[in-house]
């Protein structure tokens, strides 16, 4: 199977280690993969901010550049749902019926990591190796927009040497939102300020997640907090390890 | 904190209508002083708290659950596509059980018609003073202010509200209009303002005071105001829920009874109420059954009021009804499910909604019901949400919220760039996000910014992250730091490691 990989700017940019360990996870698993150069951004943070007409061109470029492929991963919930949750929404917004007809159509192939893993390749053991104390946050988008469900911990559970504990509160928003962290600062912080609380009470050494924008925002409270706790994206703790697979 | 910055955090809002101006400030900064409040945070965190397990655990054990959201949502939204149909059913079934209909377009000319028969139901003798159970719609449109100014005194008999009103206060939650408040606080009011003497603060000491002082009001006075829940199109029934009682004794011993009820407010036919029924009071109060829901039709013979008033609101709710996808929220049935599971209101409360429907709702209801570009206040609020949809996944008629609010934020923006003038394009928002735009729709221009952001940030960074952020950025780096923009992004080394395409 040959898949389009949708790197998300803010990981490209910012976070490429995800990227790189998203390649490294599906190659492992017999994937061929390929990363089509002309992919920017899906218009996610203008669309949510009010910017709708200026998400629009992103929209048709994403669909131009992604339209062609049997299937799309992204290691981003949040990405992933703006693609299948709003597109349709933009492409009505922009008035063309052709664009909404190739949103449709493209719609059901794009996946998040942890749902292609699961419900495309019926895979749950990738065959990783990570010896450390672990919790895990769904984050809004793929709990709720998504519904993951329990696909990345079923992933996580069957990560050697791992010790995954949960976390006290798990489904409540981490305060991140996109332009919301900007423009209601204080209250972001107050939210923030609870969820790593409750993460620390896991005493865990490593918080994962299926999004590193949500991983930023804690990972950046938490390194501020000199907590020593990790933020670490789903992608990268399904690549570690020796990638022998098991017999389970 | 400045003194006037604190008052207008906790003072009842100002009425809105359609086009109305409110001059209410920004979210983020009533947002902030209700932050500031410890003891706020500390009473709401744990009232929320416990009500979201208990809801949870009683929808959790309806084997329909999904099915009965999906049907409220069926009938409300044909509700919303006939209302014009229903509106007049509902007047003609009220006038043929012997009610009066009053049509008012804004809140003007609502408190007009409610003054209009209070001045002429109470009498010249005793206090001039009405009942009121609850009614957010008859907050909305500063009944009890208004009624004040004519030298009516309408007394609020819903526990909560009575105590909101002893403090001077607005409401803070839709159900619970003084879930701000604790038990000590309220003690105090008590003593303070009923003349008591010494009172504990067991809540049974608390209510039974309370019910001493109400029963003197509803046993003189002559007119009673409602609100509704509820009203059936087919046969013209009023109902409301409560909890307490006290709104059935404000429906059934004055005279004259008034009900102002929102135009959204109707259902078709009796039999839709099975739905709601079920819905309602276990996502409000985690109950499986309402303790007191009154109806009435009418006027009967022998029973109950003499003369029936109902009073059908518009106050912006046809323009709300005219957007597609703002539609929904009248859907509402008040339940404040949203409220309690919303993680901003958990942590600011209700009044820095500045409006008398906070919370989720709120930030849909509120901007708009008071119009996009009314106020400062206003266009914040489809903002005051991070878009988690845990208020889309309790609401009992499934009104996609998160949908709304990014809606709305769509609306807000477009309004500036078209009507903002000048100013409005040269807003570092704005400049930001079409720069951003311009950059994403060209891959070469997006790398090179890629690489442009590699150097621009070496100011920034110390000790391998970034502290602090210039301007608008700031807010973010006060609590978390952000890590350096790595050496080589993705494409870079897709590119370095499997070749492709050299820019
Ligand atoms: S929006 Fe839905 S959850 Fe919120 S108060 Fe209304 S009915 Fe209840």
């Amino acid at each position: 199977m040959r898949v389009g990989l949708f790197i998300t700017c803010f990981n490209d940019t910012l976070f490429p280690g995800t990227g790189r360990a998203t390649v490294e996870v599906l190659e492992r698993l017999g994937v061929e993969v390929d990363f089509p150069f002309e992919q920017t951004c899906c218009g996610q943070m203008h669309f949510n901010t009010g910017y709708q007409r200026e998400a629009i061109p992103l929209v048709k470029r994403f669909v131009d550049v992604f339209s062609g492929y049997e299937a799309v991963v992204a290691p981003s919930g949040s990405c992933v749902g703006m693609v299948r949750e709003l597109y349709g929404r933009a492409a009505e917004l922009a008035g063309d019926r052709g664009l909404a007809l190739r949103v449709a159509e493209l719609q059901p192939k794009v996946y998040e990591l942890s749902e292609f893993l699961v419900d495309r390749l019926g895979v749950t053991d990738v065959g990783a190796y990570y010896p450390h104390r672990v919790t895990y946050h769904p984050t809004c988008h793929s709990l709720r927009m998504l519904g993951v469900g329990g696909k990345p911990k079923r992933l996580l559970d069957n990560v050697r040497g791992i010790e995954l504990v949960d976390l006290p509160q798990a489904e409540e928003c981490c305060g991140f939102g996109g332009t919301f962290a900007v423009k209601n600062a204080d209250t972001s912080t107050a939210m923030l300020s609870d969820k790593m609380q409750h993460i620390k009470s896991t005493k865990a050494e490593v918080v994962t997640a299926g999004d590193n924008s949500c991983l930023m925002h804690i990972g950046g409270g938490l390194a501020r907090g000199r907590s020593g706790v990790e933020a670490v994206h789903l992608a990268e703790i399904l690549a570690a390890g020796s990638g022998e697979r098991g017999s389970s | 904190m400045a003194r006037n910055e604190r008052d207008a955090a906790t003072a009842a809002p100002d009425a809105f209508s359609g086009g109305n101006k409110r001059d209410t400030p920004p979210f983020e900064v009533t947002a902030k002083v209700a932050l500031a409040d410890n003891q706020l945070r500390r009473n709401l965190g744990k009232a929320t708290q416990a009500i979201r397990d208990k809801r949870e655990a009683a929808a959790g054990e309806m084997p329909d659950w999904e099915e009965l959201r999906e049907a409220g949502s069926a009938i409300k939204t044909r509700v919303m596509r006939h209302l014009d149909e229903y509106l007049v059913q509902l007047e003609d079934s009220v006038r043929r059980a012997g009610g009066t209909v009053h049509w008012a377009r804004d809140a003007e000319e609502a408190n007009g018609i409610v003054a209009g028969i209070a001045r002429e139901n109470i009498g010249e003798e005793g206090t001039r003073e009405v009942v009121k159970v609850k009614s957010i719609a008859t907050d909305e449109i500063k009944l009890n202010e208004h009624l004040e100014k004519e030298g009516i005194h309408a007394a609020e008999t819903d526990l909560a509200e009575l105590i909101i009103q002893l403090a001077g206060e607005g409401s803070s939650h839709i159900l619970v209009p003084a879930i701000h408040k604790n038990r000590a606080e309220i003690r105090e009011l008590f003593m303070r303002e009923l003349g008591l003497g010494d009172l504990s603060d067991e809540p049974e000491v608390l209510a039974e005071a309370a019910r001493i002082y109400l029963r003197r009001k509803f046993l003189s006075a002559k007119v009673g105001v409602s609100g509704a829940n509820f009203a059936v199109a087919e046969t013209g029934t009023v109902c409301v829920v409560e909890s307490e009682g006290n709104g059935r004794m404000c429906t059934t011993l004055p005279d004259t009874l008034v009900t102002v009820m929102g135009i959204e407010k109707i259902i078709p036919e009796w039999r839709d109420f099975e739905v709601f029924m079920q819905t309602l009071p276990r996502s409000s109060t985690a109950e499986r059954m309402n303790p007191y829901t009154s109806f009435w039709t009418g006027v009967s013979e022998d029973d109950g009021p003499r003369e029936f008033h109902l009073v059908l609101l518009d106050n912006g709710r046809t323009e709300v009804l005219a957007d597609e996808i703002g539609r929904q929220s009248l859907n509402c049935i008040r339940c404040s499910a949203c409220l309690n599971s919303c993680p901003v209101y958990d942590r600011v409360g209700g009044h820095a909604y500045n409006s008398v429907y906070p919370g989720p709702i709120g930030a849909i209801l509120t901007p708009q019901l008071a119009g996009i570009g009314s106020s400062p206040g206003a266009d914040s609020l489809p903002y005051a949400s991070s878009l988690c949809g845990a208020c889309y996944e309790v609401c009992p008629v499934k009104i996609n919220i998160p949908e709304v609010l990014i809606h709305l934020r769509g609306k807000v923006v477009r309004n500036k760039q078209d009507n903002g003038g000048a100013k409005a394009k040269l807003d570092p928002e704005n400049v930001a996000m079409q720069t951003l735009a311009k950059t994403f729709s060209d891959p070469r221009l997006y790398e090179a910014s890629q690489r442009a952001a590699l150097v621009g940030q070496w100011p920034l960074a110390r000790s391998g992250a970034i502290h602090s952020l210039p301007g608008r950025l700031a807010g973010w780096t006060s609590a978390r730091d952000l890590a350096p923009v790595p050496e080589q992004s993705f494409r870079r080394w897709w590119r370095e490691e499997r070749g492709g395409a050299e820019r």
